[in-house]
């Protein structure tokens, strides 16, 4: 990964952005004018209150949302639908039930869009399951797996089509604070052996300083973008980054600005309440 | 699902046979009590004795031609109600209208529709099993619908991420998801179906259990109507526990064994 890489093209651009719902009580606007670029290798968290409109953001990039205004353009292109290129890892895992953990993993292998031979698609498994420590539950269906694991197996099955794009929704919301730590070293391995372009949304700011090359900080509903702050700690990383003290000086500064969101969210509730 | 292992053989076979030993104490103890007028009330032992008595005379034959009637009756009706549930429970605007209409003809008693199906089908074979096919296809088309349409749009989307086009989507996800809840339709569909088996043989049936209750009440031969009814609730608790053995195989990974 390379941390402000400003001279490469964006890989992901949003330009000029705005996503409308329609409610019983209206048009809803979620996303408002938000532009920002993701680059080639670079990590970029987006961080901001619940309910402000980040799953609505990653969701266009997925392909499952069209902006009402302005665009998002994936090297360039405008996006029309989902794709093998773009991993997405939903924050509910969405491993399939019906399937064993290797062939959750053989899932997207077996799909023409990246059809592989049997051979290939064995290795390409073992190689998923031994980076996610799955390889002695190759055989299990993930009712046995606990949480951690259902987590490690949905990123083993996106990685296993090998993406250039993942795509993460608070993937470590549910998990206890061990594993949750755990799973963001295994992410940093995973990510130093084969570089991906990483857009990860999520609601911790220590988290997203740890693991990112770039934090978004969004408002409260509509989202806009508050700030665009850069980390400058270089990878690898490793636990002891959160000791120092421009960790700690950073981690205030995005807290202040997340906080003040969320405290806008407050009022703005208290508002429609009144 | 892992069963707890402190339970042996012994101790489930006992569980499993305390409450048909306690009917069977329960009906002895009102027969005996005198509550009841003798004539109206044959006891266990003399429904037992006619049994091995019919056993040996039409009883097979029956249990034959009524198990052919539920059989081709309710693949006919699963066969049928398997895609159009599916239809109904994938597009979500077929179902707003459609519902209605389902569930108007799933209203109907099968009883009542005897008089027209004799018109349009006469008082053979076919006859008992549209009533049968009629009574299976409304009762596993709800089941259907409603199972699909409680498929997660989840795993729909993982898929599109991973490539996948939309005939993939239909195989390799809607399909396996689909696999247990046309499971439970096949077990709501033969409950239906065997409930519903009297009222087909109405339809001037020489054989079958439901002929055998009705001749044996006309002749008021009460311990025969109880053989008979016993008969049916068995044969139907023996291919529910056939289908729940194939279901546990199948959909094994389900969280739930349905
Ligand atoms: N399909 C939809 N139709 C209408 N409103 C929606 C829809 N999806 C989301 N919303 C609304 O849009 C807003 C933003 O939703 P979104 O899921 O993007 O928030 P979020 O920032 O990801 O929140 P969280 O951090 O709690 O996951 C919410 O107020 C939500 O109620
Ligand atoms: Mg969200």
């Amino acid at each position: 990964m390379t941390a402000g890489a400003a001279v490469q093209p964006a890989r992901i651009r949003f330009d000029r952005v705005s996503v409308d719902y329609a409610t019983a009580a209206g048009p809803l606007t979620v996303v408002d004018d938000v532009s920002f670029d993701i680059r080639n290798g670079e990590f970029v968290s987006v961080i901001g209150p619940s309910g402000c409109g980040k799953t609505t953001m990653m969701n266009i990039v997925a392909g499952f949302v069209k902006p009402d205004r302005g665009r998002v353009l994936l090297d360039g292109e405008p996006i029309a639908g989902p794709g093998p290129e773009r991993g997405v890892i939903f924050q509910e895992y969405g491993v399939f039930p019906w399937l064993t953990v290797e062939q959750n993993i053989a899932f997207g292998l077996t799909l023409a869009a990246n059809r592989a031979p049997q051979r290939e698609r064995r290795e390409v498994c073992e190689r998923c399951m031994a980076l996610m420590g799955l390889s002695d539950f190759a055989g299990a269906y993930p009712k046995t797996l606990s949480g951690g694991m259902r987590q490690r197996l949905a990123i083993a099955r996106a990685y296993a089509v090998k993406p250039q794009f993942l795509l993460m929704d608070e993937p470590f919301g549910a998990l206890d604070a061990q594993t949750r730590s755990n799973m963001q070293d295994l992410l940093l391995q995973v990510l130093a052996a084969e570089g991906k372009t990483v857009m990860l949304i999520t609601h911790s700011v220590e988290e997203a300083i740890y693991l990112s090359s770039r934090i978004v900080v969004a408002t409260a509903r509509p989202a806009r973008i508050r700030e665009i702050v850069d980390v400058p700690f270089a990878y690898p990383r490793d636990e002891a980054l959160h000791e120092r003290a421009d960790f700690g000086e950073l981690r205030s500064h995005i807290r202040d600005l997340v906080m003040q969101e969320y405290a806008a969210q407050q009022r703005q509730v208290a508002r429609n309440v009144n | 699902m892992p069963s707890r292992s402190d339970s042996s053989p012994w101790r489930t076979g006992a569980l499993v046979l305390a409450p048909w030993l306690a009917i069977l104490l329960l009906w002895y103890a009102v027969a005996y009590s005198g509550l009841v007028n003798p004539a109206l009330l044959p006891k266990p032992h003399q429904v037992f004795a006619r049994f091995r008595e019919l056993l040996a005379d039409r009883l097979p034959l029956d249990i034959w031609m009524s198990t052919q009637r539920v059989f081709m009756g309710v693949t006919l009706g699963i066969v049928l109600a398997v895609p159009v549930g599916f239809l109904l429970g994938w597009y979500q605007g077929v179902r707003t209208f459609i519902d209605p209409v389902i569930n108007f003809f799933r209203a109907l008693p099968p009883i009542a529709l005897i008089p027209l199906v004799i018109v349009y089908f006469g008082i053979g074979e076919v006859a008992k099993v549209v009533i049968l096919f009629y009574a299976s296809f409304f009762a596993g088309v709800i089941v259907m619908y409603e199972g699909i349409a409680q498929i997660s749009p989840l795993y729909v989307r993982v898929a599109r991420t991973l490539g996948a086009t939309d005939g993939e989507i239909f195989r390799k996800v809607i399909l396996p998801l689909t696999v247990p809840h046309m499971l439970t339709a096949l077990r709501v569909a033969l409950g239906v179906a065997w409930a519903t088996l009297v009222a087909s043989e109405l339809i001037a049936a020489q054989q079958g259990l439901g002929a055998l209750i009705q001749n044996a009440s006309s002749f008021f031969q009460l311990d025969i109507v109880y053989l008979g009814i016993i008969c049916i609730g068995f044969i139907a608790l023996a291919m529910d526990t056939a289908l729940r053995m194939v279901a546990r195989r199948l959909v094994s990974w389900q969280e739930r064994i349905a």
